[in-house]
């Protein structure tokens, strides 16, 4: 990490009245990096935005932006723009209007402005809107000038407040590449709010996980997926199977897991996190992928036991198993891909399950 | 087929006035009327100086009621709605308590406290900042336009608070996003957004100040008197409906125009505010 980060917050706590929106909040985001705000609803993700916005000063601690401190600095004096959720279309101007609404203050003459104001619209494909009324455009084209209105600011920080969450799926899937993509051309800082996982490791470079005000967990979407620190982060982001394991420490420092409903495996050192004891490990996690029905009699994996298949749920792409395990109650998801020449496995079937060692997931 | 609602509009609406209308292009021969059709109490009435001045002060003085009303109504709106945070229904519930007392009682109010020993003269002489009792605040002009501007402030303030309530609060803060502060997002967001609510309010109070005669009958002297005084007097001891009908008729016309003028003034406005 760079040591000027663009954006520096640090330990932000934020009150409304008796509701404590923000518990001490540090975060540093770096320049030109995609980045997200992922947490379920209520959780302090706006509110976190609106703070960088400038529409919410913390109760105590910093808002850094560029190295200048944001205490008591307006929006309007901020190089920051937002989409807004509602996308705050000015309903009594044009598309052209609109986009080039923030530009009327700073000394451009008319043609730069609208030239300036053609450029933002070619760069959100809106090219030939420009004279059409906020009231004539789809869900989706409002959504495009809401960006190009803060892309022609030319900010340093372009903020996002769950921008796609009003777009149906399709659109909302086309978007979410398109404003990747977007973000890579441009080269500008982006934060988004979302409460939806998957967008977020589509879209973003880094993530930060919040629940009810705290941070659990910055990092990569891989990292995210594959390492979450928590039990909870570790639900919130995909499926995650949780099984009962109890560990002990092996002599060469790796871990030795005993997991009833599966078997027996050995952790490496390296594959274990850093002061993790063996005694506080009680429960271990599974995602679906990292299970695997062993349909043939010569399919093998590094480790195997067994199960029954309770119930499936066809995807297309993918099937999604409920499977009794031995030794535990609920029941473990494991998902298939679906290739050529394969059935869907029938309740009641015994299966064999292969895993390995590193499909188990350890939280600290 | 005639709807209920529709027969109803033609009764009480069209029906009457038709008749005026009508009168308006018949004449009086002292004790009975002549029903030939005449251009004869148009002509009376553009052509008289009387009329015009009437006409004309009427307009004036309902274009500053209005003037007035509005830009007194507008900072109490705006109050109300950006301001209010809790009990918005209390306050509007408090804006029209004047409405609990008749209109005559309150006019007279205004008597008691704009008169020549009245509230207000006692109360400034008392103090001694003045040394004897303004007249100008009773029996001309100012008193109309205080005491309408009272009257009307409640019909004022509804339109043009319930056009700020529908402005989406986050257009303010994408303006401010977007580098405006307070003052420019004021004109360029809430201002022209608010703009059917002020067309609104001034049509309200413009439209039937022009035509009200208690007002300047009870506090507007001489000077006061605007052309309804006028058309009651025709209608009533100068026993004249047909002149009376005809100035009528001209009132609403001018009155009208004016009103046509302002909505589109506002439209323009509204579409302008960049
Ligand atoms: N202006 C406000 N007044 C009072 N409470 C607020 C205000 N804004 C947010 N909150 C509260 O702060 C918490 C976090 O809200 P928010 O940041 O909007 O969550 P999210 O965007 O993650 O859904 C919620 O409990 C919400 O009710
Ligand atoms: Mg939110």
């Amino acid at each position: 990490m760079t040591q000027n980060p663009i954006i520096d917050i640090k330990n932000v706590h934020k009150s409304f009245g008796k509701v404590e929106a923000l518990k001490g909040v540090n975060l540093r985001i770096e320049e030109g990096e995609f980045f997200s705000l992922l947490g379920p609803s209520g959780c302090g993700k706006t509110t976190l935005l609106r703070m960088i916005a400038g529409f919410e000063e913390p109760t105590s601690g910093a808002v850094i932006i560029g190295g200048e401190p944001m205490m008591g600095i307006p929006a309007n004096k901020r190089p920051t723009n937002m989409v807004f959720q509602s996308y705050a279309i000015f309903p009594h101007l044009s598309v052209s209007d609109n986009v080039g609404y923030g530009l009327a203050k700073k000394k451009m003459s008319r043609s730069e402005i609208a030239e300036e104001v053609n450029n933002a619209l070619a760069m959100v494909d809106l090219v030939g809107y420009g004279d059409r009324s906020a009231h004539e455009l789809s869900g989706g084209q409002r959504q495009r000038v809401a960006l190009a209105r803060a892309l022609v600011m030319k900010p340093r920080v372009v903020l996002l407040d769950e921008p796609l969450s009003a777009l149906d799926k399709k659109l909302r899937e086309q978007m979410q590449i398109e404003l990747r993509e977007l973000q890579q051309s441009v080269g500008i800082t982006f934060i988004l709010v979302t409460h939806d996982q998957e967008e977020a490791l589509i879209m973003s470079d880094r993530i930060a996980v919040l629940f009810e005000g705290e941070i659990a967990q910055v990092a990569t979407p891989q990292t995210l997926y594959q390492q979450p620190v928590n039990e909870r982060v570790a639900s919130f982001i995909g499926v995650m199977n949780f099984l009962q394991a109890q560990a002990t420490e092996s002599a060469d420092g790796g871990l030795g897991l005993e997991i009833p409903a599966l078997g027996d495996v050995a952790i490496a050192k390296a594959a274990r996190p850093e002061d993790l004891p063996a005694a506080s490990i009680d429960r271990i996690g599974v995602r679906p992928e990292m299970l695997t029905i062993l349909f043939d009699e010569s399919d093998h994996a590094e480790c195997e036991s067994e199960g029954v298949v309770v119930g499936a749920s066809y995807y297309g792409d993918m099937t999604y198993y409920s499977v009794q395990l031995p030794e535990t109650e609920e029941l473990t998801t494991v998902s298939m891909r679906n290739t050529a020449g394969r059935s869907i496995v029938a309740s009641g079937t015994k299966v064999r399950i292969g895993w390995g060692a590193d499909s188990i997931v350890l939280f600290s | 087929m005639i709807s209920p609602p529709l027969l109803y509009a033609l009764i009480m609406l069209a029906a009457p006035l038709a008749m005026v209308v009508t009168f308006s292009f018949w004449s009086q021969n002292y004790l009975d009327l002549d029903t030939t059709i005449t251009l004869k109490n148009y002509k009376e009435a553009w052509s008289k100086p009387i009329y015009r001045v009437l006409i004309l002060r009427s307009l004036n003085i309902s274009i500053m009621v209005t003037l007035v009303t509005v830009l007194l109504a507008f900072p109490m709106a705006y109050f109300l709605s950006f301001r209010v945070k809790r009990n918005k229904a209390l306050w509007l519930f408090l804006i029209t308590i004047p409405f609990w007392t008749s209109y005559l009682l309150r006019v007279f109010l205004w008597k008691v406290i704009l008169g020549y020993n009245g509230v207000l003269n006692s109360a400034l002489m008392g103090l001694g900042i003045i040394d004897e009792p303004m007249t100008f605040i009773l029996y001309n002009l100012n008193a109309v336009v205080i005491t309408l501007a009272h009257a009307w402030a409640p019909f004022a303030i509804l339109p043009i608070f319930v056009s700020l309530e529908r402005i989406d609060r986050s257009l303010l803060e994408a303006a401010e996003d977007l580098g405006d502060g307070p003052f420019r997002r004021f004109f360029r967001v809430t201002l022209p957004l608010a703009m059917p609510g002020v067309i609104a309010s001034t049509l309200i109070v413009m439209i039937p100040t022009v035509g009200d005669f208690i007002t300047p009958k009870l506090v507007g002297g001489t000077d006061g008197l605007m052309i309804s005084n006028m058309i009651q007097i025709q209608f009533g001891k100068a026993n004249n409906a047909p002149l009376g009908a005809a100035l009528a008729i001209a009132s609403m016309v001018i009155v009208g125009s004016v009103s046509l003028v302002i909505f589109i003034a506002g439209r323009w406005f509204r579409g302008r505010a960049q």
